[in-house]
């Protein structure tokens, strides 16, 4: 179900699409469906790092955002990782922001 | 898995032709078996065999992302059709057309059918076409936000009424309209074939790429710097390495969230890493469809290039923003490089 608003099944993404004839996605089989969403979180706390929020997988089915103080959120879909980090982190993840990307680029 | 039945989304502004244009595509024995959503009935009849009427009732209101933005009564009347087709109530149909209202930002009909967890089964977006008006077309777009995204939004741009305006003003509005989305197709009225709303955007055939990046930095037709368009622009990105997927997944979901009412357009061809085709990815505001395995590439530089259509949001930044993402993807997923692949463990 939507976190935000209470639609029902509501769990998909399309960097995970459902594989069909014509479809890029690595949600195919259950190494590679696995493989990448390992990948996915990794790459997910690398970027929630400056702002000291980490998420990971739940069951396979959901996700948890954690912050230091021990606040956790589920939620569903992984449209709605950015939406529930902002609320935790309390200000914007923003990709065009100057002063976040350099904090990435410290990362790398 | 059964092919979902391709919806082919009908917008342009108040007066620009789209009821004539359905009326007459809609006589092509190619369209014979489509069934057909208007929103309101146009002082031009239709007469066609299945047509229903969207009653504009229901809106749930957008609260961040795109299951919120869900038109109930388009989503109702999609399920009817399908329901009443399954049962034999309704002759066969292959094909849905929706008509939307005139002053539609279409968004929000193509996040309902991409993401309501019926519809999203049973119906996929072929395309969206969009209707402009050579007459009134350049004032609409230069007064009114509602005709700009309508634009944006599509994958065919059908000019209308080019009989009633000189060439040099037609000529004018398709400078214009290729300033503003480079990757739609332009098709004068008179000449739109049933082909125009059969193809499906998700093909995105090899030629709709190509000089897509000439009208990068192309300011030649600002003529309106006070108006609604001024501060619209399209650009491309060019990457020359591979982009990882993954980043891009994630960078192109933080970009949107944060910015997607300002980008009315994303559409990009990507030399993903470890694949040998390239992955076609294209969005529509927050909403982003599943992204296509192309079958080859359309020229041998093998460049990865996407096309952004945004309301001053500034290019260099968006440039800087990916690049940033795809090093760090570098560093963060770096036992993909080194070839460990098969000894990662996946948690």
């Amino acid at each position: 179900m939507c976190s935000l608003c209470g639609i029902l099944g509501c769990d998909d993404h399309w960097t995970s699409a459902v594989a069909r004839p014509g479809v890029y996605t690595r949600n195919t089989d259950r190494l590679s469906r696995r493989r990448e969403a390992a990948d996915r979180m990794k790459f997910a706390n690398a970027v929630l790092s400056p702002r000291r929020i980490s998420v990971s997988e739940w069951q396979g089915t959901s996700y948890v955002l954690s912050n230091p103080t021990g606040r956790t959120q589920i939620f569903d879909s992984l449209a709605h990782l950015w939406p529930e980090a902002e609320t935790m982190a309390g200000r914007e993840f923003d990709p065009l922001d100057p002063i976040y990307l350099e904090q990435l680029k410290a990362l790398s | 898995m059964k092919d979902a039945t391709p919806i082919n989304l009908l917008t342009g502004f108040l007066g620009s032709g789209k009821t004539t244009l359905l009326q007459r595509l809609l006589t092509d024995p190619a369209m014979a078996s489509a069934a057909v959503l208007i929103n309101e009935f146009g002082e031009v009849g239709l007469d066609h065999h299945l047509l229903d009427r969207i009653d504009d009732n229901v809106v749930l209101m957008k609260s961040g992302c795109i299951c919120c933005t869900v038109r109930g009564e388009i989503a109702d009347a999609l399920l009817g059709l399908h329901s009443q087709r399954a049962r034999g109530e309704i002759p066969w149909f292959d094909r849905v057309v929706i008509e939307t209202t005139g002053l539609a930002d279409p968004f929000p009909a193509l996040s309902t059918i991409q993401s309501h967890p019926v519809l999203r089964s049973h119906f996929s977006i072929a395309n969206v076409v969009t209707t402009v008006d050579a007459v009134n077309g350049q004032n609409q777009l230069a007064d009114r936000l509602e005709a700009v995204r309508q634009v944006g939004a599509a994958d065919v741009v059908v000019i209308t009424k080019t009989d009633l305006a000189d060439e040099a003003r037609t000529a004018d509005l398709r400078a214009a309209l290729t300033r503003l989305n480079p990757t739609a197709r332009q098709v004068i009225a008179a000449e739109a074939a049933s082909d125009d709303f059969i193809a499906s955007s998700t093909a995105l055939r090899a030629e709709g790429w190509e000089g897509h990046a000439a009208h990068d930095h192309d300011h030649h037709h600002h003529h309106h710097h006070d108006t609604a368009d001024a501060k619209i622009r399209s650009f491309a990105i060019t990457v020359d390495g591979p982009v990882d997927w993954t980043a891009f997944g994630v960078w192109l979901t933080m970009l949107l969230n944060r910015h997607g009412d300002r980008i009315f357009r994303v559409k990009g061809i990507l030399n993903v890493a470890g694949e040998d085709r390239p992955v076609a990815v294209h969005g529509v505001q927050r909403l982003v469809h599943a992204p296509v395995h192309m079958s080859g590439w359309p020229d041998a530089s093998r460049q990865s290039r996407i096309v952004f259509i945004v309301d001053d949001l500034d290019p260099a930044r968006i440039e800087a923003s990916f690049h940033v993402f795809n090093r760090l993807s570098e560093k963060v997923l770096s036992h993909r490089a080194s070839g460990c692949l098969e000894g990662a463990t996946p948690r």
